[in-house]
């Protein structure tokens, strides 16, 4: 039913908010109930896959489950748990006891995010900028090399190709260090606590992208000579005060550590994703092409470049747009097979420790914090759809 | 007998109107030629196998499974001309597994995608035309689905039910029909069911099952041929990664070939090449054909997107 007020009429926009948002709590908690069952289905518990070949008898070993909240039946720990979760309390780890899974998760959480942001946001990127050269290059040899390059990439059997690159540049050509997040020795005595240096990384690298956006912002009406100026100059500036920094704090070292161990499973991520982009990229500005303003911007006789950057590009960053917020909500979740491989002890490699573990409260834990970010991603989403494209209408 | 012919592939073309037109313009695709080839490719070593072991090869010595007079030791032994690609670490042929393979990964495949496709296409016609709780129901399960992780999924499903290829390919095409798929084919339909001559139809008298069948599912074709496609690779796709991380309980597949490889300790060790490239380079290449033709047609279902 359009809205005889126009598409942006807040009532209409508020409704539309307030059933999704409805929705997604009545999904949530079912989401919440399924997964929680289903771990609880599963054959074998905590207790009898740690100490299924001791000698503990069958008394010790229920007092041992009633210390952990083993006792009752699945459905009271069900609600047992869901009124921790109300709380705020996700109880307490069985396989890292006493941990609480909060920490764990908050833990964890930062180390995925800093590794998936940066091969998201660097495989959208480069994927944006090769989608672009593609769909400008269309029918010739060379669109037909790249595409079936990247499309090869893109469905390449992850594992396999994830040892073959840590195996040339780790081992045979030891460019990388193999496996972990951290070199241990350098961080042993009088180093700083490694989760909070990963958590000043985050934040540093979010402050700089937000200096970035407000510059490009500001300098947007500037005349185009003294934009690239103002630009490189407020940039490099920015990153000259985060570098600062870090070495006056004396974290730099430990940074450089943290980056140089990220390096190869970054690379990794970003040639077995970018093809994605790459070719969505390539079918929007196809799209666009065909607008009649870019037909006017050529009959101005503007430079092929500034049509294809300028009035082709934007058209046709929507739908790239629109799934880069959804890998980021997925990139929290982590990659088990990446993880697993790099031994990068993320969100994705704790689900599945927590998983084979029967670690019901760690594994229900981590699945509700990346099942959160998936249903708000999907909203973001939506409304940010709502909003780039005046023509779509919720209500 | 000619015009039974005739009339067969006129009924065709009535139910699917643009197929002639949409096969020329696919001959025209240079990607999608590339994939057919890539397709071709493996159908001809899967069919080959069978022909091969009854004529050439000698079964008690080529059986990709156990073969009952394996190579000799030492194993595994480098290419030779009686082992073109070489032996594995129990001295079976690697060239006959790998064959083997071919004909499990496009069976996978084939099932897990018209589970799929069935299942994408009917319910999310049904929902976008019926609406209401039905179509609240499959919404809410689709986001469900989205949210678990498909490891977590696939686990607890190993763990209750044997693994073997059949079922595997069934429960990927579930999963990836009631997901994914379906979202995407709902809204195609939405947006069909709005047209015209969906209004003619019910104004004719048209019963709702055959506005469905005759005027909804076939104009949601192309889009379903599409993720057809798309789910053929991810279905090869998992079952590589699950059978490399030992969860599956299938009889030769390429995932089962670099598994092998790598409980045995080969899987990082150059000299032993043909252990682990022939499967992994398998696994990619036929995933990537089928991707290369589902985005062929990609080209052709979106007519914006073609050069004139």
């Amino acid at each position: 039913m359009p809205d005889p007020r126009g598409w942006k009429s807040e009532t209409v926009m508020r409704r539309y908010v307030v059933l999704r948002l409805g929705q997604i709590v009545l999904t949530y908690f079912l989401f919440l109930v399924l997964i929680y069952f289903l771990l609880e289905a599963l054959p074998g518990n905590f207790l009898g896959a740690l100490f299924g070949e001791s000698r503990l008898t069958a008394g010790q070993l229920d007092a041992l489950g009633a210390q952990l909240g083993l006792q009752g039946s699945a459905a009271e720990r069900f609600l047992q748990w869901m009124g921790g979760f109300l709380r705020g309390d996700l109880g307490i780890s069985l396989s890292q006891y006493p941990r609480p899974v909060m920490e764990i998760l908050a833990e964890r959480a930062p180390r995925t995010l800093a590794l998936f942001l940066a091969a998201t946001l660097l495989s959208f990127s480069f994927g944006f900028f090769a989608g672009k050269i593609l769909a400008m290059r269309r029918g010739t040899a060379f669109e037909t090399t790249v595409t079936v390059g990247g499309i090869t990439l893109y469905t390449v059997f992850t594992p396999w190709f994830a040892l073959w690159l840590l195996w040339i540049f780790a081992y045979a050509l030891r460019l990388f260090p193999v496996g972990k997040f951290i070199t241990y020795e350098m961080w042993e005595a009088g180093a700083p606590d490694a989760n909070a240096v990963f958590r000043h990384l985050l934040l540093g690298g979010l402050m700089l992208a937000m200096v970035a956006w407000a510059v490009f912002r500001r300098t947007a009406r500037l005349i185009p000579a003294r934009k690239r100026a103002v630009r490189t100059a407020s940039i490099a500036a920015a990153l000259l005060v985060f570098c600062g920094y870090w070495i006056v704090t004396g974290q730099a070292a430990y940074v450089l550590d943290i980056l140089y161990h990220m390096a190869l499973p970054v690379l990794t991520l970003t040639l077995i994703s970018f093809g994605g982009t790459m070719l969505l990229t390539r079918s929007s500005m196809l799209e666009t092409m065909r607008e009649d303003y870019v037909l006017l911007a050529r009959a101005k006789g503007l430079p092929e470049s500034e049509i294809r950057d300028r009035h082709i590009a934007r058209g046709a960053l929507l739908p790239v747009v629109t799934t880069l917020v959804f890998s980021l909500a997925f990139a929290i979740g982590g990659g088990v097979i990446t993880e697993s491989i790099f031994s990068w002890e993320g969100m994705g490699y704790t689900l599945m420790e927590a998983v084979t573990l029967s670690d019901i409260p760690l594994a229900v834990g981590a699945m509700a914090f990346t099942g959160l970010l998936v249903l708000a991603a999907h909203l973001a989403a939506d409304l940010l759809y709502a909003f780039l494209d005046p023509r779509i209408r919720y209500g | 007998m000619t015009e039974t012919v005739d009339r067969s592939i006129r009924s065709i073309r009535n139910f699917f109107p643009r197929l002639g037109g949409w096969f020329s313009l696919f001959r025209e695709s240079r990607i999608g030629v590339i994939g057919v080839c890539g397709i071709a490719f493996f159908s001809l070593l899967a069919l080959l196998h069978p022909i091969l072991l009854g004529t050439v090869w000698d079964p008690k010595m080529y059986d990709p499974l156990t073969p009952s007079l394996p190579h000799p030791p030492p194993n595994p032994a480098p290419p030779s001309a009686d082992h073109w690609l070489g032996t594995d670490p129990y001295g079976s042929d690697v060239l006959s597994q790998l064959m083997h393979g071919a004909g499990s990964a496009l069976l996978l495949g084939t099932v897990a995608a018209l589970v799929t496709v069935i299942l994408a296409t009917v319910v999310g016609a049904a929902a976008a035309y019926y609406g209401g709780l039905f179509d609240a129901v499959f919404m809410r399960l689709a986001d469900l689905i989205l949210m678990t992780p498909m490891l977590v999924i696939l686990i607890f499903i190993s763990t209750f039910f044997e693994l073997k290829l059949l079922p595997l390919a069934v429960w990927i095409g579930v999963f990836a029909g009631l997901g994914g798929t379906v979202l995407v084919v709902k809204a195609q339909a939405l947006a069909v069911k709005n047209r015209a001559y969906i209004d003619a139809a019910r104004a004719n008298g048209g019963s709702s099952g055959y506005i469905l069948l005759r005027h909804i599912i076939p104009h949601l074709a192309p889009i379903s041929l599409l993720y057809m496609m798309f789910t053929v690779t991810e279905a090869v796709f998992s079952e590589a990664v699950l059978s490399y991380f030992g969860l599956i309980d299938a009889k030769m597949t390429w995932g089962m070939m670099i598994h092998s490889a790598a409980v045995s300790g080969y899987l990082l060790r150059p000299e032993v090449w043909w252990l682990v490239l022939p499967a992994g380079a398998s696994i990619t290449l036929l995933c990537s054909s089928f991707y290369l033709v589902g985005r062929a047609l990609d080209g052709i279902v979106h007519p914006r997107l073609r050069a004139r």
